[in-house]
């Protein structure tokens, strides 16, 4: 199957560009997304610095001296015609979850919410494998697509100030793994130590975009031992054959 | 070696080069320099290449003081009155900070970042190819945060050479200019005139994330909310609120709201200096007009080092009285406004 050739290429000023592949949370627009990135990761046209991919349009940032918005456009239309769509990056992570408490202090609310038991929630919010479709607002925060919908929930008519890093959060559709403590208006089930982003760590960030996502219960006494370990630099989420 | 003290530093004072690649893909923004021009002047000041890191100087006050050796110093950006030891120092020219000596800098009067380019650069270890500071995300070296009173950079003793100066070219004192996009479309045409015809505002809530600009409400005909993608450096984006939010250095790399257009890059660092209250306009111009606009201004910056003039034979102690005498001429040299963009 190929790429569709139905994008837009839309400047950002210019020293970027926007592959636009559509306007909605569609896990076939991400995997067009995904194919593109990856052609031009395999073999980037003149000028290109980086790429952003998103839920649904590739952001490319291009060094405007080395080549024009024309130009590269041209160039990212024969890197499209050459591409694949990209379901998975073929990378799986299970990551550790102490799930409601204090570390989750929403899950009973939207247990009651779906006239779910607070296991049944933790069961079916864990039993997903996810997709990373978007590494953006905050370092390492990572956009999960495939939550199951019997747990949708519209987000938090407060949002909060500040939600804690690690933060296991869930809004709408979506669900996440927030990395920086940040404002919030999701619902927050369930809290892990892994830290995507860590500056003194090598390698600085663990997942990227097109990564799958597992969740692993784990009891509220093994997270002091698991945090101690994130602080010290190991991953304490684990690579998983996909 | 000698250590570059800091005795007094407000609250926007941090490393800064040209920021980092290959990190919007993780959600971390580039950071760097919020003018990248006046970053290049300091630094070919004082021989540095002119995307070295160099102390960028927010638009409050600061001191610093030279320890153990003399430190060889160029300030360029925003216009502020400078003095070592109470002996005023001309701007967009090298100077020696003799051992012991204070440079005392005054707040910005007409701009808002001050660049200090220091001789032999500073030392500390790049993460991602940058020693830029991104203080939300704690990165950035030798210090991952904006300095602070007490701090101490490690430097290269002045090496004994004639100072230089750069002659600035001619004021621009016109619109901010933008490429529209790539929401657009989601504007009634307009309401897109209407902000090209309003004169704006930087708003006090305004910082290295992003600007907020004070102004009519400006309306998005298709809402305020899309499916989140990339968001460029100098992106404008239109919130909820209608009061539009450009989006800099240290700016979140995704976001949900739309985008009507982003400044281009010749005139991104005349934005960024742009200081609190005072009146500004954009005007729109086509992509190809931007990227001409963008080489010319890379070509200006590349330029620099051909345009340094040396200031014949001065020894340290000649400093002061050349200070004084060129002191008049350091105001409007250290003005951004007066600068090119092309």
């Amino acid at each position: 199957m190929r790429l569709t050739p139905n994008f837009r290429i839309l400047p950002c000023g210019d020293a970027a560009l926007s592959v636009e592949f559509g306007d909605e949370v569609d896990p076939a627009l991400n995997a067009q997304v995904l194919g593109l990135d990856a052609a031009i990761a395999a073999r980037p046209p003149a000028g290109v610095i980086e790429t952003v991919p998103t839920y649904r349009a590739l952001f490319v940032r291009y060094d405007p001296v080395a080549t024009g918005f024309a130009e590269l456009a041209q160039a990212l239309r024969e890197s499209a015609a050459a591409a694949k769509p990209m379901e998975s990056s073929g990378r799986r992570w299970r990551i550790p979850v102490v799930y409601g408490g204090e570390m989750g202090p929403d899950l009973d609310a939207v247990a009651r919410r779906h006239a779910l038991t607070t296991e049944e929630t933790i069961r079916r919010h864990a039993a997903a494998i996810y997709r990373i479709y978007m590494i953006g607002f905050t370092p390492g925060f990572a956009y999960l697509g495939g939550l199951d919908p019997s747990i949708a929930t519209p987000r938090r008519d407060m949002p909060r100030a500040v939600t804690p890093a690690g933060a296991i959060m869930i809004g709408g559709v979506q669900a996440c793994v927030q990395c920086l403590a940040a404002p919030s208006g999701w619902h927050i089930l369930g809290r892990t130590p892994m830290r995507n982003f860590l500056p003194a760590r090598d390698p600085v960030f663990l997942m990227g975009t097109g990564d799958e996502v597992v969740f692993q219960p784990v009891a509220a006494r093994e997270w002091a031992a698991l945090e101690k370990a994130a602080e010290r630099g190991e991953p304490v989420a684990e690579r998983v054959a996909a | 070696m000698s250590r570059l003290v800091v005795e007094e530093a407000g609250p926007a004072t941090s490393v800064q080069d040209c920021g980092r690649i290959g990190v919007l893909r993780f959600g971390l923004s580039s950071a760097g320099a919020m003018d990248r021009q006046a970053l290049a002047v300091a630094n070919v000041l004082v021989g540095q290449p002119a995307d070295a890191a160099a102390i960028e100087i927010g638009p409050f006050g600061a001191r610093f003081s030279a320890a153990d050796g003399a430190i060889r110093l160029a300030l360029s950006g925003a216009a502020r009155d400078a003095a070592i030891d109470g002996q005023p120092v001309a701007a967009a020219r090298s100077f020696v900070l003799p051992a012991g000596a204070k440079l005392a800098l005054r707040p910005a009067r007409n701009g808002t970042f001050t660049y200090m380019a220091i001789e032999g650069g500073i030392a500390g270890h790049k993460v991602f190819g940058s020693l830029s500071v991104h203080a939300r995300a704690g990165i950035g070296s030798p210090i991952a945060r904006p300095l602070a009173a007490g701090d101490e950079l490690p430097v290269t003793a002045a090496t004994p050479r004639a100072e230089t100066r750069l002659p600035l070219p001619a004021p621009d004192d016109g619109p901010i200019r933008i490429v529209l996009g790539p929401q657009d479309d989601h504007f009634d045409p307009a309401e897109i005139a209407r902000f090209l015809d309003a004169e704006w505002r930087i708003a006090p809530a305004s910082d290295r994330m992003g600007y907020r600009l004070a102004g009519p409400k400006i309306t998005c005909a298709r809402g305020y909310n899309i499916v989140s993608d990339g968001i460029a450096n100098g992106h404008i984006q239109i919130p909820g609120s209608g009061e539009p939010l450009v989006l800099l250095a240290d700016r979140g790399t995704t976001g949900g709201y739309p985008k009507i257009g982003a400044i281009i890059t010749a005139d991104l660092g005349r934005f960024a200096q742009t200081p609190v209250g005072k009146p500004l306009r954009f005007a729109a111009v086509d992509v190809g007009t931007a990227q001409t606009l963008a080489r010319a201004w890379q070509a200006g910056l590349d330029s620099l080092p051909a345009r340094l003039e040396t200031l014949s034979g001065l020894s340290p102690s000649s400093e002061a009285l050349l200070a004084q005498n060129l002191a008049g001429g350091a105001v409007s040299a250290l003005d951004t406004d007066t600068w090119s963009h092309s």
